[in-house]
């Protein structure tokens, strides 16, 4: 039996989202496979297939507050960011040479990051906004980097919520700054749409990215949302499809399969929401109260779902190595993450960690356990269960380090 | 019992996983990430530790269907492995990395960490054989000659050797990649890695440069004591080595010169004609005993790097003041107990730094770092 505590990578997909990828991917769809069927039979089906791309869209759209033409498919969350900060500051360039910077959070995905370090090496300027102790991102530092900088802001990135330490951002808040002072603001919610109300007309921001397969959907699908005035420059160029900012044939299968994990998950979200947030809590009180010397990185209440994401639990166990825990975890039939970014599977001490004001060596013992639609008590218990026996073990290991 | 199979990605330690879990073993694949910057794909058949080798590692351990987790062991390796390379060719000896790695990572940070988390043992695709003898378990050499490791294996301790597998030991190389194949590892045909895998692009001279930077020194005839040339750092010389000298021959007499003796004190670089090269004793520290330590004067068979040949000697265990200058290289801590060994004949180009395996046979006695060498 094992316990899959690690829905901020991949929540396992709804069985009607299986459904729907796999109804979708067996109709004919390729024109080769229509043997001798003649033009009219291949016009039928590449219009069905217009349908369903187009319905998917529009079902997206308004479950996130959208607009169908705002919705641009990408092959995932790391295209959508990679297009909504390069795309931006491209266009952006090209309409005023003079806005050549980049306000960005310290705490972002490296699909942001990423993009925005890339651009830095090509001339880009960046003011980088730090989180407090608790990972959050203060509107007033917002304030402050936008008056040093009003004239030459090209774009502003501040994820809705963290991917590791699950704190939630102030984005209505930045998002109407931005706008007070012109700069376009775009949000990564790929993490906080499963749990979080999130709509896109209602925060405010002109970019937002979002992702199947943290919501029951597929993997290799997402979008990002932008508003009808939102410039981008392409980074995919082709047939011109998803309006002329996006080329490449659909992936329509796919699609359908994301429209209907999101309704599902969207239908469900505010109950969902508590039940999981009742895990979480039990969870963290449960590892904080064994004495261990076990704290809670980022800030957590019980009972609060407003600050920190509900299905997010960030434990940092002092003494031990991030890839013990994750051994002796697996081991115990308990699956997790330690949350930050490998390199050839070499945990990297996490840059959110570091950023919040956390040691290397603190970072070195994070654990991130993500809770999302299939998780029980019996999951959680199964990792309290094991996690004494898995932390003293890991600390023998980490002592002779 | 429960053991960690260390997979590199190369082809021999995926056969040695797979026949430790055909032994009945419980075996989970390790791969050690052993720095912090490893390239995407391996350009080369030289260097090992690149993404594309622990993807290589985890294709075979999901063949296998044993669980794979990738231990992250690059700041020790770094600590205990690369700086002291960089520390001994600064004090003028030629290091075997090798054989630290073994001594200190795979079979010492690797093994007690895996013996922390609950395993009993640690097994490694090395071509060695561990034989069950009258006091407990013995090294010995493998059965494929060519293939033979067990010179870098020849700093483990009886602890050590308690909890170490090598299943390859009875194969050779060929039968070993044929397994590969019948076995279905995309590994099969992998090239074998070579040198020293933290310097990919096989430029020792350059690499150590970048870290040492430029020492410039001069260049001595060892027969008339002449400045026949300048040289960039010693850290590009071993005892033995004949390239790369830069001398013009002409100015010389015509024969071939070798370096004889690395001077890292005063940043001198002797050479002189090939005989001046052989050595009859040999004197090592870092004393490591695969077993019981030699009571006395023994006869053994001792092999001074790692392909070279294995020499009739006698070995004795000294201790206190005195012994044989180290060949000019900056003067070590005095360490006691030494290992002195007479070898039957001359051997050519005996570099300190090095190690000096003693054999009984085919079992392996134990090592010494070579600290000085000199003709009886």
């Amino acid at each position: 039996m094992t316990h899959y505590l690690d829905h901020a990578a991949t929540t396992p997909m709804l069985p009607a989202a299986v459904e729907a990828l796999a109804e979708q991917a067996s109709r004919p769809g390729n024109a080769s496979s229509l043997h001798g069927s003649g033009r009219a039979a291949r016009a039928v089906v590449e219009e069905s297939r217009e349908r369903i791309a187009e319905e998917s869209r529009e079902r997206i759209a308004a479950v996130l507050g959208a607009r169908p033409s705002e919705v641009v498919f990408t092959s995932g969350g790391t295209e959508a960011d990679n297009l909504a900060v390069k795309g931006t500051y491209a266009a952006r360039r090209a309409a005023d040479p003079s806005r050549s910077r980049l306000v960005v959070s310290g705490i972002e995905h490296h699909a942001v990051l990423d993009p925005v370090e890339f651009l830095v090496e090509h001339g880009a300027e960046v003011s980088w906004l730090e989180p407090d102790r608790c990972g959050h991102i203060s509107v007033d530092d917002l304030r402050r980097a936008l008056a040093e900088n009003s004239d030459d802001a090209a774009l502003i990135s501040v994820m809705w919520a963290n991917n590791e330490v699950g704190t939630i951002q102030p984005v209505a808040e930045l998002a109407a700054l931005a706008r007070e002072h012109g700069v376009p603001f775009h949000t990564d919610a790929v993490q906080a749409v499963a749990h979080l109300p999130v709509r896109f007309d209602d925060s405010g921001a002109d970019l937002m990215t979002v992702s199947g397969h943290k919501v029951g959907g597929p993997l290799g699908v997402g979008a990002l949302l932008a508003r009808r005035d939102a410039r981008l420059v392409p980074l995919l160029h082709g047939g011109g499809q998803e309006r002329q900012v996006r080329s490449g044939t659909l992936d329509v299968p796919g699609i359908r399969s994301f429209a209907v994990a999101l309704e599902e998950t969207v239908a469900v979200r505010d109950v969902e929401a508590k039940r999981v947030m009742g895990l979480r809590d039990r969870l963290l009180e449960g590892a904080v109260g064994l004495g261990l010397g076990i704290t809670v990185s980022g800030c957590w209440s019980p009972g609060d779902g407003t600050r920190r994401l509900p299905g997010n639990a960030h434990l940092l166990v002092p003494g031990c190595e991030g890839d013990s825990l994750l051994y002796l975890l697996d081991a115990a039939g308990v699956e997790c993450s330690t949350g930050s970014a490998c390199q050839a599977g070499v945990p990297q001490p996490s840059h959110v960690l570091l950023a919040m004001g956390h040691s290397e060596a603190d970072a070195r013992g994070a654990l991130r356990l993500s809770l999302g639609h299939t998780s029980t008590e019996a999951d959680v218990d199964a990792f309290l269960a094991a996690l004494p026996g898995v932390v003293e073990r890991a600390r023998r290991a980490g002592g002779l380090l | 019992m429960r053991v960690v199979a260390a997979m590199s990605g190369g082809v021999d330690s995926a056969v040695s996983a797979a026949r430790m879990l055909d032994a009945g073993h419980e075996v989970v694949g390790v791969h050690l990430a052993l720095s912090r910057s490893a390239a995407t794909l391996r350009e080369s058949a030289r260097g090992c530790c690149t993404i594309e080798d622990a993807g290589d590692a985890r294709r075979v351990a999901d063949r296998l269907g044993i669980p794979f987790y990738v231990w992250d062991l690059a700041s020790r390796f770094e600590r205990d492995v690369v700086e002291d390379f960089v520390a001994e060719y600064a004090a003028g000896r030629t290091p075997n990395p090798c054989l630290r790695c073994n001594e200190r990572i795979k079979f010492a940070g690797l093994l007690d960490k895996a013996v922390a988390l609950g395993f009993d043992a640690v097994a490694t695709g090395h071509y060695a054989r561990v034989v069950q003898g009258p006091s407990g378990r013995e090294l010995h050499r493998a059965v494929d000659t060519a293939k033979d490791q067990s010179y870098v294996l020849g700093v483990l301790d009886a602890g050590q050797l308690a909890r170490s597998f090598f299943p390859l030991g009875d194969s050779t190389k060929a039968q070993v990649r044929e397994e590969a194949a019948e076995r279905g590892f995309s590994v099969a045909r992998k090239p074998d890695s070579h040198d020293i895998c933290f310097i990919p692009d096989g430029n020792t001279r350059g690499w150590l440069t970048g870290r040492l930077g430029e020492r410039p020194g001069e260049l001595v005839d060892a027969a008339t004591g002449a400045v026949v040339g300048t040289h960039a750092g010693t850290h590009g010389f071993t005892v033995g080595q004949r390239r790369g000298l830069g001398l013009d021959r002409s100015s010389l007499d015509g024969a071939a010169r070798y370096v004889v003796e690395v001077d890292a004190s005063s940043s001198r670089v002797v050479i002189g004609t090939a005989e001046l090269l052989g050595v009859d004793v040999v004197e090592g520290d870092h004393l490591r005993w695969c077993g019981p330590a030699p009571a006395d004067v023994v006869r053994m068979g001792a092999q001074v790097r790692a392909h070279g040949e294995e020499v009739p000697a006698t070995a004795e265990v000294v201790t206190g003041e005195g012994g044989l200058p180290d060949a000019g290289a900056a003067p070590r801590v005095p360490a006691s107990p030494r290992v002195r060994v007479r070898l039957d004949r001359r051997v050519r180009g005996v570099a300190p730094g090095q190690s000096v395996v003693l054999y009984d046979g085919t079992r392996v006695v134990g090592s010494a770092t070579i600290s000085g060498t000199g003709r009886a």
